[in-house]
C-alpha cells in the first residue's frame, strides 16, 4: 500500500513528509525513514511511476560529464590550462583535448587560450573527488569574443533554453542577439547593447518565473512589447554554433507547460 | 512567591510573534530572516564554494562553517565592539554542531558551505534565532539536508517553567532563580542538536521543560517551512 | 589600459551606445528607499537601499572623556562593517583597506561640514561629553556602499534619540525625546570615469573597471565638505569639475530619499 501526502509538481521542503507505505521508491533528492518518504532538500516533487523525485530549484552548479558549459581561463600551465566554470570545483582543460592540431612542447600555450579568456567546453570526466575534465574538441565548443557573460540559477537552465531551443531562440529571434547557455548557469550574449539588455532582462524573468504557467506566451508578450513584432521563423545558427536542446530534469515539466 | 504570570503577560508556553523570510539577501546562495520578538537575525549561505586554507579540506565530504557575529549597536546597552569576541566564537562553534545532523555534504569533497548569521537588534534567545535563519537558508541554498533545524529557549523563572525567555525574563530576580536553556531540535528525528544552560535546575524539571521546547520547536518550524515556501510558490499553493 | 578586461571594454561599447550595463543611462541612479528605525537596541538607526544594495547604520551614544585638545567637544566615531553576509567578495575578519576607506570618507563628511553640533554634546567641560558611535554594516552589496552607507549613516543620525542620563550612568531603556543636534544632511555621491564616460551609481561589475572615481560629499547649500579620489588613473580639472557638477546634482535625488 502506498500514498502520496503532497500534490505532485508541489514545492516542498527537507523534512517534509511525502508518501507513506511501501509502494513508492525515494530517488533523487528523497529519501526513507521507516514506512515514510521525505524530502531531502527543497525543491518540486515529481513523480515517475513509483520513483519520488526532488528536483532543485536552487543551489550551486554540480558538474556532470558531457555538460556543455561555458567556463573562463584562471591560469595557464605547462600542458594546459585550469579554467573556473562557476561552482565549487576547477576545471582543468590539458592540451591534448584542446585541439587536434599538433602542438609543440613547450610551445607558448597562451596563444590557444590566454588569461581570462572566456570557453565553451564539454565536460568529459568527473573524478569522486570532483576532478573535472574538460574539452573543446567538437562541435561549437571554442573560444568566445566579446559579448557578455551573465550568471543564473543553474536549476533554471533547461527552462531558458526551452525544448529543443524554442525558448532561447526565441529571444534570438527577437534580439537578434548571439546567445549560449551553459548548464553550469554562465550564459554569453552578443549583439547591440540595448538588445543584450533586452535579452538579459528576458532571461532573468524566465529565472524568477519559470514555475508558473504560461511562461512561454508572457515571454512572447514581454519580447513583443520591447522588441517590436519579429519574424517568427526559426533562425539559422551562426557558423558553428550549437544549438543545444534543453537537457535536464526539468523537460517532462516543460512538456506539460506548453 | 511563584512566577505565575509573564512580564509581558504570555502564557506560559507561547513563544513570542515570530516573522519569518526566505531569500532576503540577493548575492548570497540561500538566505533567510527570522524575527521572534525583539530579536532579529539574518543568515547567508554561500556554498559549497572552494575552502581555503587548503589543509582544512576534508576528501570524504564538503565542510559545515559558521559565523555568527552581532552588529555593534545590536546590544540592549552600550555598544559591542566589533569582531568576534569569544562569546560568538563559542555561539559560531554550537550553531555549527546544532545543524550539522541534518545537513549532508558528501557531494561537495574538499569545499565549504559557508553561514553567516548576523543580528541588527537582540532581546535575548539571539542564538536560537540565528539558528532557525540558518536552517532556512540553507533550504533555500539547495543544501542537501534530511530537514530544518528549529530553536528556541525553554526554562524556568522562579521554579515555572517557560517557552521563549526575553531580556527581561533572563534578568529577572526572584527566590528560585532563573534557568535559561536554549535548544535546538529536528523533528522528524526527534532529537536535540543544541543544548546549553545558565542557571540551576533539577533533572526533573529539565526533562519537563525539554519535553515542552520540543513542542514549542515543532510549531516553530512550521512557520519556518512557510517561509521557503513563500518565496517559491506563486499564489500560494505549489505552482502550476 | 594596460590590464586586459573584457568587461571594461564591453561597458564602453554600451556606453557608446547610450545605456550601461543594465540599461540604465550614464547619469541614472537605482531606485532608492530609506526605511528609519530598523534596530530598536540602536539609539538610532536606518537602512537604505540602492537597487539592490542595501547597507545599515546604526548609532549608539555613550558618555566619554573628551580628547584633552577639545574639552568641550563631543567625539564621533565612524566604522564600517563590509560583512561577508553582503558578497562572497567580503572575508570576515579585521577591516581591510575598502572597509577602512569607506569609514572615513563617511566620518570626513560628517566632520567637515559640521553637520552635528558637537559643542551641544558637552555635558561636562574636560570630563564628560557624549560620543557617537556610528557603525555601518553591508547586508546586499551590488555596488555603490559608499553612497548608500553615507545616506544610512544620515539618516541614522536623523533617527537618533538621547537615552537618559542622571550624571552618573546612561539608561539605555529610558529614551528621552531629545534629538542629536543636527543641522546638515551631508551626502556623499560618487561618480567613476570609464574611457571618456561618467557614470553615476555604479552595479558591482562597473566597479571593476573604471579608471577613476570621485566621491564628493556636499550639504544641501551645495557646499563641497569632502572629497576623495580613488582608482589608478589620474584626473584632469575639466573631469574634476564635470564629476562634481555631476555629484552636485544627483546628491540632491539622494537626499530627497531622506
Amino acid at each position: 500500500m502506498g500514498k502520496l501526502l503532497v500534490k505532485e509538481r508541489a514545492v516542498v521542503v527537507p523534512g517534509e513528509q511525502i508518501a507513506e507505505g511501501m509502494d513508492y521508491l525515494p530517488a533523487q533528492g528523497a529519501y526513507r525513514k521507516d514506512d515514510m518518504i521525505l524530502a531531502g532538500r527543497l525543491g518540486l516533487l515529481t513523480v515517475d511511476g513509483r520513483a519520488v523525485k526532488i528536483i532543485s530549484l536552487s543551489g550551486r552548479y554540480a558538474p556532470r560529464r558531457n555538460d556543455v558549459i561555458i567556463g573562463k581561463v584562471i591560469d595557464v600551465m605547462m600542458s594546459g590550462w585550469r579554467m573556473e566554470i562557476n561552482c565549487a570545483y576547477s576545471a582543468m582543460l590539458s592540451m591534448k583535448d584542446a585541439t587536434s592540431d599538433f602542438i609543440a612542447r613547450g610551445a607558448d600555450l597562451t596563444q590557444f587560450f590566454n588569461l581570462g579568456d572566456v570557453v565553451v567546453a564539454k565536460i568529459v570526466n568527473v573524478t569522486s573527488q570532483k576532478l573535472v575534465d574538460l574539452s573543446t574538441k567538437g562541435p561549437g565548443l571554442r573560444k568566445l569574443y566579446g559579448g557578455r557573460l551573465i550568471y543564473v540559477n543553474c536549476n533554471k537552465v533547461p527552462r531558458i533554453i526551452g525544448k529543443q531551443g524554442s525558448m532561447v531562440s526565441l529571444i534570438k529571434n527577437a534580439t537578434g542577439c548571439k546567445i549560449i547557455v551553459g548548464q553550469n548557469g554562465v550564459i554569453w550574449i552578443s549583439g547591440e547593447p540595448a538588445q543584450e539588455v533586452i535579452a538579459i532582462e528576458t532571461i532573468k524573468k524566465i529565472e524568477e518565473e519559470s514555475h508558473v504557467s504560461g511562461l512561454t506566451d508572457r515571454i512572447t508578450e514581454f519580447l513583443e512589447k520591447t522588441c517590436g513584432k519579429f519574424p517568427r521563423q526559426e533562425q539559422q545558427p551562426f557558423e558553428g554554433e550549437q544549438q543545444m536542446d534543453g537537457q535536464g530534469p526539468m523537460d517532462e515539466e516543460q512538456q506539460q507547460n506548453e | 512567591m511563584a512566577y505565575t504570570k509573564r512580564l509581558d503577560g504570555r502564557g506560559m508556553k507561547e513563544f513570542r510573534p515570530i516573522v519569518a523570510k526566505a531569500g532576503v539577501i540577493k548575492n548570497a546562495d540561500g538566505s533567510g530572516y527570522f524575527k521572534i520578538g525583539n530579536t532579529v537575525a539574518y543568515a547567508a549561505v554561500y556554498g559549497p564554494r572552494e575552502l581555503h586554507p587548503k589543509f582544512l579540506q576534508d576528501p570524504s565530504t564538503g565542510i559545515l562553517r559558521c559565523n555568527y557575529n552581532m552588529m555593534p549597536f545590536s546590544g540592549m546597552g552600550n555598544r559591542v565592539k566589533p569582531g568576534q569576541n569569544r562569546r560568538a566564537k563559542e555561539i559560531s562553534m554550537v550553531t555549527e554542531k546544532a545543524l550539522l545532523p541534518v545537513v549532508d555534504l558528501r557531494e561537495f569533497p574538499n569545499a565549504v558551505v559557508d553561514v553567516f548569521i548576523e543580528l541588527p537588534q537582540t532581546d535575548a534567545g539571539s542564538r536560537c534565532a540565528g539558528i532557525c535563519a540558518a536552517s532556512i537558508a540553507l533550504a533555500d541554498a539547495g543544501i542537501p539536508m534530511k530537514d530544518l533545524v528549529s530553536a528556541v529557549s525553554v526554562g524556568t523563572v522562579d521554579g515555572t517553567i517557560v517557552v521563549d525567555l526575553d531580556y527581561l525574563e533572563e534578568a529577572y530576580e526572584c527566590e528560585q532563580g532563573v534557568a535559561d536553556i536554549p535548544i535546538a531540535y529536528i523533528p522528524s528525528t526527534q532529537e536535540i542538536s543544541l543544548l546549553q544552560m545558565d542557571g540551576e535546575i533539577t533533572k526533573d524539571m529539565l526533562v519537563e521543560a525539554l519535553k515542552i521546547g520540543e513542542e514549542a520547536c515543532k510549531e516553530i518550524i512550521e512557520i519556518q517551512k512557510r517561509a521557503l515556501k513563500e518565496k517559491y510558490s506563486v499564489s500560494g499553493e505549489g505552482n502550476e | 589600459m594596460n590590464k586586459k578586461n573584457p568587461v571594461r571594454d564591453h561597458l564602453l561599447k554600451m556606453l557608446d551606445a547610450g545605456i550601461r550595463l543594465d540599461g540604465r543611462k550614464a547619469d541614472e541612479i537605482r531606485t532608492v528607499e530609506v526605511t528609519y528605525g530598523i534596530s530598536n537596541t540602536a539609539e538610532g538607526s536606518a537602512l537604505v537601499k540602492i537597487g539592490d544594495t542595501q547597507v545599515v547604520a546604526g548609532v549608539k551614544l555613550s558618555v566619554e572623556k573628551p580628547f584633552p585638545d577639545t574639552p568641550d567637544e563631543g567625539i564621533i566615531m565612524v566604522n564600517a562593517e563590509l560583512l561577508p553576509l553582503s558578497s562572497s567578495r567580503f572575508e570576515s575578519g579585521p577591516p581591510s583597506i575598502e572597509a577602512i576607506e569607506l569609514a572615513r570618507v563617511v566620518d570626513r563628511g560628517l566632520r567637515e561640514s559640521k553637520a552635528l553640533d558637537v559643542k551641544k554634546l558637552c555635558l561636562k567641560k574636560g570630563e564628560k561629553v557624549w560620543g557617537v558611535s556610528m557603525d555601518l554594516c553591508t547586508i546586499n552589496d551590488a555596488g555603490n556602499l559608499l553612497d548608500a552607507a553615507g545616506l544610512a549613516a544620515i539618516a541614522a543620525l536623523q533617527d537618533t534619540v538621547f537615552p537618559s542620563y542622571d550624571g552618573i550612568e546612561v539608561n539605555y531603556k529610558e529614551k528621552t525625546g531629545e534629538k542629536l543636534p543636527l543641522s546638515k544632511t551631508p551626502i556623499p555621491f560618487t561618480v567613476l570615469k570609464v574611457g571618456k564616460y561618467y557614470i553615476v551609481d555604479p552595479l558591482q561589475e562597473e566597479m571593476e573597471c573604471f579608471d577613476a572615481r570621485l566621491t564628493v560629499t556636499t550639504t544641501a547649500d551645495g557646499t563641497i565638505c569632502s572629497l576623495q579620489k580613488g582608482g589608478d588613473a589620474a584626473l584632469t580639472v575639466e573631469d574634476i569639475d564635470t564629476m562634481i557638477g555631476l555629484s552636485l546634482e544627483k546628491a540632491e535625488v539622494l537626499r530627497n530619499s531622506l
